[in-house]
């Protein structure tokens, strides 16, 4: 299978919206309200889309799940390096699942 | 606004930020890899990696896709995925906007093309310059393409190697989007502020995951979160002026 016109079309739309996003923060960089409850909206948004990201994954999981959680967030509060605690986290899920047998 | 003090595009700025960028490069290439692995598994094509890689060049919101992603081109939920690409991409227009002094007067337009290949990363490296009174758009360009070599190679080779492993739960990969989005949310805490949107979002995004099927529950979260988070700041803003 090489592709698909479904693919194709969602690979083009997801082009398409984040070439317009990135080109109009410069372009509106004067406009966009720096103050206000749109600035504030607009700042927390990243922040709360990981957070609903995160929550289900860890809390639908298993006692593996929060702990190897647990572990990724103590590696990247302590070293400050992302891919540390992301292989943190998938090395402990893989122990955890193995020695928890789930 | 433009700057006419803004640094002219010359290739020595290009290759200074092609070459800074090698050391965030190569950990853009380790979660590269992931993803291509990942990619295999949610039923990308080898073609499709490169396009997609290639031409959106987005880690975060590829993650996000690849979560919506279905093997079956008829089932693949297109408005979604392009809506989720569009909410985890909006951090962008804060990130662009930033690069506004760069610009000189007349390079408007091909600045606002550059924007195409701002990543996390050269981003963060270019804003670290401007603070030492240097950094232009030329050097975000060079950083932008050194982290797009390595994230092209990285993904293309870990949808590669993704063959090879055949159920990705076993080695714990799965749990990869789990981490890293965990990670990438912690380095975003800036202070006691964050709580309230976060926990919200949180909440939120665990109830919607129950009672809707698909992944709606990140927008349903994100909305909510980021609405407590702007309804707090605020509520504090008016208690601080009075």
């Amino acid at each position: 299978m090489l592709t698909s016109p479904e693919a194709l079309l969602a690979i083009a739309g997801m082009l398409a919206v984040t070439v317009a996003i990135k080109a109009s923060g410069l372009l509106l960089a004067n406009r966009l309200p720096q103050t206000g409850f749109i600035a504030a909206w607009l700042r927390h948004i990243p922040g709360a889309v990981l957070a609903s990201l995160v929550a289900p994954a860890v809390v639908t999981g298993g006692t593996a799940e929060i702990l190897a959680a647990a572990a990724t967030a103590l590696v990247f509060v302590v070293a400050r390096n992302l891919f540390a605690a992301m292989a943190t986290g998938v090395i402990m899920v893989f122990l955890l699942r193995m020695a928890l047998g789930g | 606004m433009q700057n006419p003090a803004a640094p002219a595009w010359t290739a020595d700025h290009f290759f200074a930020g092609a070459r800074a960028c090698i050391p965030v490069a190569i950990s853009v290439a380790a979660y590269g890899v992931v993803w291509g692995v990942l990619a295999k598994q949610a039923g990308l094509s080898l073609l499709e990696v490169m396009l997609m890689s290639g031409l959106v060049f987005a880690g975060s919101a590829q993650f996000v896709a690849l979560d919506l992603w279905t093997a079956t081109p008829s089932t693949l939920p297109i408005g979604p995925i392009i809506l989720a690409t569009l909410i985890v991409n909006l951090r962008y227009l804060l990130l662009t906007a930033t690069m506004r002094p760069l610009v000189r007067p007349g390079t408007e337009k091909r600045s606002a093309a550059a924007m195409w290949l701002l990543s996390d990363e050269n981003w963060a490296m270019t804003v670290g310059e401007m603070a030492k009174g240097r950094g232009s758009i030329a050097f975000l360009v060079g950083g932008g393409t050194t982290v797009w070599c390595f994230w092209m190679v990285a993904t293309v080779f870990g949808r590669l190697i993704g063959s090879a492993i055949d159920d990705p739960t076993k080695y714990g990969l799965d749990f990869a989007f789990t981490a890293t989005f965990l990670a990438l949310l912690l380095g975003m805490w800036k202070g006691k502020a964050d709580l309230l949107p976060w926990l919200v979002a949180a909440l939120v995004a665990i109830i919607s995951a129950k009672l809707i099927p698909g992944s709606w529950y990140i927008l349903t979260g994100g909305i909510a979160g980021s609405f407590a988070g702007a309804i707090a700041e605020r509520r504090r803003g008016y208690a601080h002026q009075s």
